[in-house]
């Protein structure tokens, strides 16, 4: 397995990995810690929406949608 | 801007705290949750008040409230917006948290998910930091054990030290225990020990700090230490929100400002700044939760969504995911077409039968004709048909409709449309709020309020009207019927493809608001999409049964009555302008001759034209002043069926075209009355309003053209 990070929305489809860094300040920051979304927490993308974007993600027992935008900002390790 | 913070956030917010409450008899309840973890239908069971319910995110746009008594109390429910946090990141979180710090609540009820519990304790933990009157109702418990998710409500209790109460809202099981649990705190009947959340070390030496001299100056009103955290967090709003409901500024004490500068420095020197602090705070509220949870809770089975995965496989797919949400619009459209005209000619065939009663009774009376004409062929018979062709309709396109609300549908569908609406740069939410347009656009442009940025939540509002409201439907529907489906011999067939065209116009009416948006976005509302999170509920069991009852009695009967509210006066100005004569032409005429040329460029004619402007009211009485305009008596005819109605129009000169153009307009044009009242009330502001009455009827005046035009000039008509 790769030793480097890697932005959420590069993690394929059906992989789980583990929130390294959020890459974001301010409101966004806020609202992703809001989600759950701490140091090693576990996440799963589950499936892209027809257009390709947003994905949802398998966070804390919830399904959650972000867009590429958003994703890009956390930092995960597989 | 019409769209400031005074009119968005705390507007809103002083409204909404602006309750006439007798403090002194009466208990108040805070009712708090996250979104869709059945927090309304938790109001509901206890105060009986008919909020609507929905199974997606954000769905209490207002703070309802409701009393319920127990015991001979009575107590007064307030439900706040649904929230993960009270840290004050949107309007609903600041609004959920001012009530609980300084609405005073005499306890504050935390409504939380079985199934994603874990998640949900994150709000549980920092409401517990504010206030220790707090009952903890773990809703859904049903959906927990088909999930196979155990949960030990004691050792739950135990570990947050408030009482803890097992739900399944839906079935009013644990209502009663839970009116229980609040009663005792209320009364002081039950000690609670609310477990502290213990932070960092550093952060905690912090607090130790500052905290003293804040307990000092606010003693009891507030939690000291909740507002030490909010200080050395550096929160500006919550900061001032505190100043304000103590009624002085807390930095202005030397000794607090001293204390927290002592207590910054501190926590600089260990190499933690603000966001730094706010991660570390929101990590310990998360690992407590996890720990709290691994003690309370076990899964039999950690594969327990799959079955909603493989669901979601199929309905979100790359290829089956947008054929399949058209489908079912289709399928939904085909059972009311199909379905209504039976309950229609029925309905019609009774109305009329009593009408004839009336008239007699007129007669019997000696009741000059005048009187008559006004009140039986003017009032009554336009409140006839806006009964029978709207009712039959809607009583089986609302429950349908909620059907795929309840099951947890529609934020599949934002999640489907999302990449479109982000490229108009809107807000992805703004397919929810599209969604709850087809109810009604007023209800639509309320709903606008989960959305954020002001200027997406404006673009919301102005292009709710692109989705056919239910007003609207009945004329989309009769035109659909009369123009296309019965071109076809075949009955069922003729109804497919009525169904295939709504879909289309529907389709139309989003990919409108898709390019308006855009423009708006590129033009008078500039900026880039905010960002975004939507999340996807577990899918739930609907009950069929209860969403019988709610969507007739809540949407059908609401819907109906505005619209023979407003039909009977209606019906009555028109009767007296079809029947007043200036100069040999009956004032409508008048209008209609006037308006003509006009309409005749846009694929329709003066009295069409005429009766949407006269349909300002409600959408619903377009199609019945058109008709009625057109009776050389005045006055609406016996429509028994749909065969009359066509060829009525037809002998006026209607083509399909007409019908193509109607239905257009009705798609594209002025929002109606409530609608734009209700945005000027939501906007704070005419000039938005204004705009929003505009763009649609400009927009349906181009399109309409260009159609016209085109086939026109194809030499089609």
């Amino acid at each position: 397995m790769s030793e480097k990070y890697i932005p959420l929305h590069q993690l394929p489809i059906g992989k789980t990995a583990r929130v390294k860094e959020l890459v974001c300040d301010g409101n966004i920051r806020r609202r992703m810690l809001d989600l759950g979304l701490i140091h090693e927490t576990k996440i799963e993308a589950l499936q892209k929406s027809p257009s390709g974007d947003p994905t949802a993600y398998y966070i804390r027992g919830a399904v959650i949608a972000l867009r590429s935008e958003e994703a890009s900002k956390i930092l995960v390790k597989m | 801007m019409g769209l400031t913070a005074q009119s968005t956030g705390t507007g809103i917010l002083k409204q909404s705290f602006d309750f006439d409450f007798d403090l002194q008899n009466n208990i108040i309840i805070a009712l708090a949750g996250n979104p869709n973890v059945g927090k309304s239908t938790v109001f509901n069971g206890l105060t009986g008040l008919n909020q609507h319910t929905g199974n997606w995110p954000g769905k209490t746009v207002t703070n309802a409230h409701g009393k319920y008594v127990h015991r001979n109390k009575t107590f007064i429910m307030v439900d706040l917006p649904g929230t993960y946090s009270l840290m004050a990141n949107s309007v609903e979180e600041e609004i959920a948290r001012d009530f609980i710090c300084y609405g005073n609540p005499h306890a504050t009820v935390v409504v939380t998910d079985a199934t994603c519990l874990e998640r949900n304790l994150n709000l549980v933990l920092q409401t517990l930091e504010i206030t220790n009157k707090v009952v903890v109702c773990v809703n859904l418990m049903d959906e927990a054990k088909r999930k196979k998710i155990h949960i030990n409500i004691q050792e739950l209790s135990k570990q947050l030290g408030v009482p803890v109460i097992p739900t399944n809202a839906r079935n009013h099981v644990g209502l009663k225990e839970l009116m229980d649990a609040v009663y005792d705190i209320t009364n002081n009947n039950v000690a609670t020990h609310p477990i502290q959340v213990k932070y960092p070390s550093v952060i905690e030496h912090a607090i130790q700090i500052i905290e003293p001299t804040i307990r000092e100056l606010v003693k009891h009103k507030i939690s000291s230490r909740w507002v030490a955290l909010r200080l050395l967090d550096g929160e500006h709003d919550t900061i001032r929100s505190i100043n304000q409901y103590l009624g002085y500024d807390l930095l202005k004490n030397q000794q607090v400002s001293m204390k927290l500068s002592e207590a910054l420095q501190y926590l600089d020197a260990h190499g933690i700044n603000s966001d730094k602090f706010r991660d570390m705070i929101v990590s310990e509220l998360i690992h407590t939760a996890e720990n709290i949870c691994n003690h309370a809770i076990t899964f039999e089975n950690t594969k327990y969504n799959e079955f909603d995965r493989k669901i979601d496989r199929i309905v979100t797919s790359k290829l089956f995911g947008i054929p399949i949400m058209l489908s079912l619009l289709a399928i939904i459209f085909w059972i009311t077409i199909a379905g209504a005209n039976i309950p229609s000619e029925m309905i019609s065939a009774f109305l009329f039968w009593l009408e004839e009663h009336f008239s007699n009774l007129f007669i019997k009376l000696g009741a000059p004709s005048w009187l008559h004409d006004i009140l039986v062929l003017g009032m009554y018979r336009t409140l006839a048909w806006v009964i029978s062709v709207m009712l039959p309709p809607m009583a089986i396109f609302f429950p349908l409709f909620t059907l795929l609300e309840d099951l947890g549908y529609l934020p599949r569908v934002a999640f489907n449309l999302d990449n479109f609406f982000k490229k108009a740069c809107a807000h992805g939410k703004q397919a929810l709020t599209m969604c709850m347009g087809f109810g009604c656009n007023a209800a639509g442009v309320i709903g606008c309020r989960i959305i954020d940025s002001p200027r997406e939540r404006l673009i919301a509002i102005i292009t709710n009207n692109f989705v056919p409201c239910n007003g609207r439907f009945p004329t989309l529907i009769a035109m659909a019927a009369i123009f296309i489906g019965s071109t076809m011999t075949n009955s069922i067939a003729g109804s497919v493809l009525s169904s295939l065209v709504l879909t289309a116009v529907v389709l139309l009416g989003i990919i409108v608001s898709l390019i308006i948006s855009k423009i708006l976005s590129k033009t008078l509302l500039k900026g880039l999409p905010s960002s975004f999170t939507l999340e996807l509920p577990p899918y739930r069991k609907p009950q069929i049964g209860r969403i019988i009852v709610r969507s007739i009695f809540d949407r059908t009967l609401f819907v109906l009555g505005r619209a023979v509210a407003v039909a009977a006066p209606a019906g009555l100005v028109i009767w007296m302008m079809a029947n007043i004569y200036i100069n040999d032409l009956s004032i409508l005429s008048h209008c209609a001759g006037f308006l003509n040329p006009f309409a005749q460029l846009i694929g329709l004619d003066g009295y069409i034209l005429m009766a949407f402007i006269l349909g300002l009211p409600a959408n619903e009485i377009v199609i019945p002043i058109a008709i009625m305009s057109y009776m050389a008596s005045g006055s609406l005819m016996e429509l028994d069926n749909l065969t009359e109605l066509k060829n009525l129009l037809i002998s006026n000169g209607w083509t399909w075209l007409t019908g193509i153009c109607v239905m257009l307009f009705s798609l594209c044009h002025f929002p109606c009355g409530t609608t734009l009242w209700t945005i000027k009330k939501e906007t704070q502001s005419l000039k938005w309003a204004i705009i929003s009455l505009c763009i649609p009827t400009v927009t349906g005046i181009v399109i309409c053209f260009v159609v016209t035009t085109v086939v026109r000039l194809l030499g089609l008509v």
